[in-house]
């Protein structure tokens, strides 16, 4: 046995406080097209479970059905997915949601999946608050079933075949707000840092976040004429604020000076420190944040950043009183009343 | 001044109906006239006379025509009856048309205005001021309508030979604590009958005697019922959306919860009860929470199940667990909402699109609705699957006399979930794989720590190992092994009950239909035809069923439905023997009656 050249090691891949590596969070191969925005959202959500140290166990992901919904597999196979059908992926988090409330939730969806067929269970869900992020992968377009306008398509906007969209769109942001959504943003596939920001923020938030991400499908509606091209969003994209996330293990703060920073307290004492380039925005105004997406609606502009917060909304499982564990795994000994108890309601019968 | 009198005797000397016969009372929805009808069938009950009561209901909150039916049976007997010995009408709209239908002889103890006396000679009439009882017994002129029918239930009292304490008791039982409502309403039905004492001739068309066959049971809906079999099974995740007449069933739920899904540490809920925006929402939450290890159910109806069969086929080809609650009623479509079929039994068996099948279980009393509701739970979590328990409004809403329910002693069984250690161990773990050969997989829960065992769930094409694929040898080992599975559960769901008189000819019924055959096979007896009866409890039909079909010479399936939909299952499961199996329907929205069973099948046998 000869003595080969010891090679030079190879340096270890940088670990998080939980002793993962990145490639622990990642998932499947993607086998969407090439260069799709969603892939890039997939990145980031990868890239902010790695970060905050998630504990990937205990992720579940969900979706409906779409280019979008597709992609819960291809980021943290150590947590379980759910893949169910069109439309329907809010009721399924809001069901696994109670039956164990240490879950932590992500819901990958559609403009399609959320604001057509699945604008009923997205309502009522961003109502009951129940403990999720909500990722609405937005372009505008039905990607799988090659190319028909969604309920976010702006009006006036082409398609491929030259059609054109007689129809105003729905912005599920705004909607979001009005609804009491306590955590509403929106980014763009393009902007990895703010995304990256706003999904570190997003997984240290109890209840329901909406987050609306312009994703432009590169296949179907990346032509010119379209509201929901790279070079159309890079244009008109227009970032809110800069955010920088404190975890409340970390004592040192970020580098945004003091005077434009905005310090937001999560329950668990996270906090979320917000730079509002609008002189006087405040992020905890609900009407404020109305007229601001609003204004910038109005001048085709896509206002992005976190648009509005209250840290203090209860999820779902506070609001029903549920116990701590999760009730999945409760024992029979505390779930079915004694042969006393039957008893006794036997003989209220008589 | 004594009212106009018949002095009431049965006519051509018939005799008089002692603890066997019916009472309809005729009034308007909205009135409080349950109330009144709950107390008088209560009361029956309390003087150990077998009693059983039909509401026949409109859709509707106030001021349209219901008609409330209580049978009183020596013999047992608690199937609706379609003639009345007894007639009891307040309500102007029908009284008329309810006068016209009324079998020969009828007493008929009406609202004194209306002057039904003229319209038929061959019935007898009892006319009773109600308005001028209710105002010298009740101060309270807001309350007029409401006490009102607490008089005819004192004047029956005094006329069925009800005792007065019983009534009284049966009042302070249905009206729980409201001290001034009790008092208000004893002190109406007092009124009615003592002016009834004073004012008529006693009768002897139909009496109640006291008896004792009804020490120690109690009274009770399928509902109800169903809600405590469900509370007892530990159910943890409720997704619900309102329908009649199917919310009931998760209303007491919510009720029992109250008192008995307390953490006694805490005080926190040990129930998560959310009422969904739809029937879809509701079947995704029970789904998914099953998925995530939940004991989890809904309630609905036929309209229901069709909103959530998209979810519940894809619960079937996912393998989540989740009982689904159909206390069915007439349709199709809106339908008749408050009246009863069994117009479900195709839709359950295969809800949802693609190569479906579901195991359905048939309760078809009272202890079934809490036993099988019970077992459901267990069902749902071994065979991963949705589960149908099939009721109908007429188990579900209507009062039915029965044993208390035993304690369901049997452990939960919480299917095959591997745990940390045991995913830990096994080398090939495979979401899908039929590893004990019986069709079931095994599974693991979200949030199970130790790196191992986490997968993707999908409605789409997939393998053994839970990848998504589209190949064929993939798609045909997942798809028949759900085919061994539901087979599997053969062995599983609960098996038929017989009734034999020793005969070649069978007859063959499930649900709400049991007591009205039990009457219409000894009636048939008593006519000379014999016949061995198959109460079918469940799907898939077990080894008793297919004995009993291969035996038979003919089986009369008996259903309430139009189309047969039971016996269509059967042919189709059964094709060697298609011709035996006839159809003995009954789907006018009231629930099922001996006669027509008894017509049917005499006409079948004389051809």
């Amino acid at each position: 046995m000869t003595t080969a050249t010891p090679s030079a090691p190879v340096p270890a891949a940088p670990t998080n406080k939980l002793g993962f590596t990145k490639q622990d969070y990642v998932g499947s191969k993607s086998t969407l097209c090439a260069g799709c925005g969603h892939d890039a959202i997939t990145a980031q959500i990868i890239n902010a479970a790695f970060e905050s140290s998630i504990e990937g166990h205990r992720v579940t992901k969900y979706s409906g059905i779409g280019c979008s919904s597709k992609t819960p597999a291809y980021f943290i196979n150590q947590g379980w997915g759910f893949n169910s059908v069109h439309g329907r992926m809010p009721s399924i988090a809001t069901g696994a949601s109670l039956a164990n409330r240490t879950l932590i939730n992500i819901g990958v969806s559609g403009d399609g999946d959320s604001m057509s067929i699945g604008m009923g269970q997205f309502v009522h869900a961003v109502r009951r608050n129940i403990p999720m992020i909500y990722i609405i992968e937005d372009n505008g377009v039905y990607g799988l079933t090659k190319g028909q306008f969604s309920a976010t398509a702006d009006k006036g906007s082409h398609l491929k075949t030259g059609a054109v969209n007689d129809f105003p769109p729905i912005d599920p942001c705004t909607l979001a707000i009005e609804l009491g959504c306590g955590f509403v943003a929106r980014s763009f596939s393009g902007n990895p840092k703010q995304l990256n920001a706003l999904l570190k923020a997003a997984f240290a938030y109890e209840g329901t976040v909406v987050l609306d991400v312009i994703s432009p499908c590169v296949t179907f509606n990346n032509h010119d004429a379209s509201t929901r091209s790279y070079k159309h969003v890079k244009d008109h994209d227009f970032p809110l604020h800069d955010l920088g996330f404190i975890q409340y293990s970390e004592v040192e703060q970020v580098d945004i000076p003091a005077g434009e920073t905005e310090i937001v307290t999560f329950p668990d004492g996270s906090k979320v420190a917000i730079k509002a380039i609008h002189e006087g925005y405040e992020p905890t105004d609900r009407f404020g944040a109305m007229k601001a997406i609003h204004e910038s609606m109005a001048k085709g502009e896509f206002l992005t950043g976190l648009l509005y917060i209250n840290p203090t909304q209860p999820p779902l499982p506070e609001v029903l009183n549920l116990v701590e564990e999760p009730l999945a795994t409760l024992g029979e000994d505390l779930l079915k009343p004694s042969p006393a108890e039957l008893d006794k309601i036997m003989h209220s019968l008589m | 001044m004594t009212a106009a009198l018949a002095a009431p005797s049965p006519a051509g000397g018939a005799k008089t109906r002692i603890n066997d016969f019916s009472i309809q009372v005729a009034t308007v929805n909205g009135s409080g006239s349950q109330t009144a009808n709950t107390v008088l069938l209560r009361s029956i009950f309390q003087m150990g006379v077998f009693v059983s009561g039909k509401n026949l209901f409109p859709s509707n909150i106030a001021g349209l025509p219901t008609w409330f039916t209580i049978r009183a049976s020596a013999q047992g007997y608690v199937a609706r009856k379609a003639s009345n010995e007894m007639l009891i009408l307040m309500n102007p709209e029908t009284a008329k048309e309810d006068i016209a239908r009324a079998d020969a002889n009828a007493l008929v103890i009406y609202d004194e205005p209306l002057q039904l006396d003229k319209l038929r000679a061959d019935l007898s009439y009892i006319p009773v001021p109600f308005q001028k009882l209710v105002t010298a017994s009740c101060p309270e002129p807001k309350l007029h309508k409401l006490v009102k029918n607490m008089i005819y239930v004192g004047v029956a009292a005094r006329l069925l030979g009800i005792d007065m304490e019983e009534v009284k008791k049966a009042i302070a039982k249905q009206l729980k604590g409201k001290t001034k409502a009790i008092e208000l309403n004893q002190t109406a039905c007092v009124a009615g009958y003592d002016w009834a004492m004073e004012n008529l001739e006693d009768q002897d068309h139909v009496k109640v005697v006291r008896d004792n066959k009804t020490q120690g049971l109690i009274i009770i809906d399928g509902n109800e019922a169903c809600a405590l079999g469900a509370l007892f099974a530990g159910v943890t995740v409720v997704g619900w959306y309102p329908i009649t007449p199917a919310s009931s069933l998760v209303e007491t739920f919510i009720e029992y919860a109250e008192e008995y899904r307390k953490d006694p540490k805490t005080g926190k809920s040990t129930v998560a009860i959310v009422q969904m925006e739809d029937e879809l929402a509701s079947a995704g939450v029970v789904l998914s929470a099953g998925w995530a290890g939940a004991r989890s159910m809904t309630s609905t109806a036929g309209p229901g199940i069709s909103l959530m069969s998209e979810f519940i086929g894809l619960g079937y080809y996912v393998e989540a667990p989740g009982v689904f609650f159909n206390v069915a009623r007439t349709g199709p479509s809106t339908g008749l909402p408050t009246r009863t079929q069994q117009s479900d039994v195709e839709l359950c068996a295969k809800a949802s699109h693609g190569d479906t099948l579901h195991i359905n279980l048939y309760p078809g009393t009272m202890e079934e609705c809490f036993q099988f509701s019970y077992d459901a739970f267990d069902l749902a979590e071994r065979f991963q699957t949705p589960i149908f328990v099939v009721t109908d409004l007429d188990l579900g809403m209507q009062n039915w006399a029965s044993k208390p329910f035993a304690y369901p002693s049997k452990p939960y069984d919480r299917g095959k979930v591997l745990n940390q250690q045991q995913l830990a161990e096994m080398k090939d773990w495979g979401r899908y794989k039929d590893v004990d050969g019986d069709g079931i997989p095994y599974r693991s829960l979200p949030g199970t720590p130790g790196g191992k065992g986490a997968y993707t769930t999908r409605g789409s094409g997939h393998n053994a190992y839970a990848q998504y694929s589209e190949k064929p040898g993939d798609y045909l080992e997942v798809v028949d092994r759900l085919k061994r599975k539901y087979e599997t559960a053969k062995t599983h769901v609960p098996g038929p009950v017989f009734r034999n008189q020793g005969s070649d000819k069978g007859v063959l019924a499930f649900g709400s239909s049991d007591p009205a055959v039990i009457e219409a096979q000894d009636i048939l007896a008593a006519q000379g035809l014999k016949t061995d009866y198959l109460r079918l409890r469940a799907l898939p039909f077990t080894a008793e069923v297919d004995a009993y079909v291969k035996e038979k010479k003919v089986v009369y399936v008996v259903e309430q439905n139009r189309d047969g939909q039971m016996a269509n299952l059967f042919r189709e499961t059964y094709p060697e023997h298609a011709t035996k199996f006839k159809s003995v329907l009954h789907y006018d929205g009231h629930a099922i009656d001996a006669k027509s069973i008894v017509d049917q099948i005499t006409a079948f046998e004389q051809k």
